[in-house]
């Protein structure tokens, strides 16, 4: 086993093209669970730790999206510039395990693990977030929606580094609401990200841990644009939310598993869209 | 650069130190105890999420047991041993006794770690502040009264030691 250290970009995708069989290594938080209890045996690890270029975050130069490296961990996402530009971002951040996690989990290690019940995935499903990939031989961008392919796979290929993600800024309330056994240091049972854009008039709704893949409940959100002006401050009716939960629910496609089970998983989602819409159309 | 099953070295409550022969993933806390003797940290979970494992790794409260020891080659590393350069205790730990904060001890180093960092960046911590921070610290015996009353006592203690 070799573990390689690189300090940037370059040097990490020159590691992969040397040992191409190599897991990253990001903050720890899932590799490391794995390699503890000898569920995986790594031949090589490339540690990402070192690599300053994925630390970093800005705006685009016509200020309407935020650039997050792979390597910005979650404790930096709980406030300062980052919440105060994406809210739900900052709720979903808050609600990943214990201090102690936040400090080393990141939005990158998110995205190549790949779990539907990722904390920052539903946030980057409903704020339409970019994917930007890297190896040696050039760089692409991806849709969320076209990253994400299932349970713990997505569009990555052998020998590219997931190196961040670019956000559109939006106009209007956004907000994450998560369900689990309790509040601390929890993998979500059910979880849901809602996004009003009252420039364009649409709301977005995002749900996770309820599907293979993060659901966009793209029903639902043309109903409600139908039915609520969303560019709109007026409150919604609780018949109008109770109705927008049922119909989320109805768009989920949850499991049973360890965790909880499909029925439990399908009504949790319909209380937290209800919740979610009210919070931001409230009384 | 990159490390393999040879030597790497590891800088712990101020002091370099080098690791022989070790399989080259074992996790932080493994190396802490088994191969520099620093048994203060503890091992339960192995998966984040006890807490019990807490050290500081470049200013910041992380799990030892979910670091790869050897990508920690540059990291200033601080465990419960290091938390005073003597033999004396800290404020915290003289707090956790006055309050009966400890029962069987085995989640006390890391709550005491993760305490002391707390502190150490919010002099004045409310309720809330507090139980967030040692969220990710499980304690089975105390009911967790007891250590926030050791939190505030310790709190005190350090503001009147500075003014």
């Amino acid at each position: 086993m070799t573990v390689a250290i690189p300090t940037t970009l370059t040097e990490a995708l020159v590691a992969l093209q040397t040992m191409p069989d190599a897991l990253f290594l990001a903050g720890g938080s899932d590799l490391m669970v794995e390699i503890n209890f000898n569920r995986r045996k790594p031949i090589d690890v490339i540690a990402l730790r070192r690599v300053s270029e994925l630390k970093t975050w800005f705006l685009s130069v016509d200020g309407k999206s935020l650039t997050i490296g792979a390597g910005v961990p979650y404790s930096a996402m709980e406030k300062g510039e980052i919440a105060d530009l994406f809210p739900a971002l900052a709720q979903a951040a808050r609600t990943v395990g214990s201090p102690q996690i936040r400090a080393v989990g990141t939005l990158g290690g998110n995205l190549g693990t790949c779990s539907p019940a990722g904390d920052g995935l539903p946030i980057l499903s409903a704020l339409d977030a970019m994917v930007h990939l890297q190896s040696l031989d050039g760089r692409r961008a991806l849709s969320f929606h076209d990253f994400m392919l299932g349970v713990k796979r997505n569009a990555r290929s052998p020998l590219e580094l997931i190196t961040g993600v670019t956000i559109p800024l939006l106009s209007g309330w956004q907000g994450y609401a998560k369900v689990g056994v309790r509040n601390a240091m929890v993998i979500a049972v059910a979880s849901a990200c809602l996004a009003v854009d009252t420039k364009g008039r649409t709301i977005r709704l995002a749900l996770g841990a309820v599907g293979p893949t993060i659901i966009r409940c793209r029903e639902s959100e043309i109903w409600l644009a139908g039915e609520h002006d969303v560019s709109s401050v007026t409150p919604v009716s609780s018949n109008l939310a109770k109705q927008f939960g049922e119909r989320a629910a109805a768009e989920a496609k949850p499991i049973d598993d360890h965790r909880s089970t499909a029925v439990y998983r399908r009504h949790a989602i319909s209380i937290l869209a209800t919740r979610l819409l009210q919070r931001a159309f409230p009384s | 650069m990159s490390a393999h099953n040879e030597i790497y070295s590891l800088t712990v409550n101020g002091e370099l130190h080098q690791i022989h022969d070790a399989w080259i993933g074992e996790n932080l806390l493994y190396v802490l105890r088994e191969r520099l003797g620093l048994l203060g940290s503890k091992g339960a979970c192995e998966q984040g999420e006890c807490g019990s494992c807490t050290v500081i790794m470049d200013g910041a409260a992380v799990c030892s047991c979910l670091v790869m020891a050897a990508t920690a080659l540059d990291a200033d590393i601080l465990t419960i041993e290091g938390l005073r350069s003597d033999d004396a205790l800290t404020d915290v730990q003289e707090a956790f006794i006055s309050e009966g904060g400890v029962q069987c001890g085995f989640c006390t180093p890391g709550l005491i770690v993760a305490i002391s960092h707390l502190l150490d960046n919010n002099p004045s911590p409310s309720e809330l502040e507090v139980k967030e921070a040692i969220s990710g610290n499980i304690c089975r015996c105390t009911g967790y009264g007891r250590i926030f009353a050791a939190v505030q006592t310790a709190a005190v203690t350090r503001r009147g030691a500075k003014s």
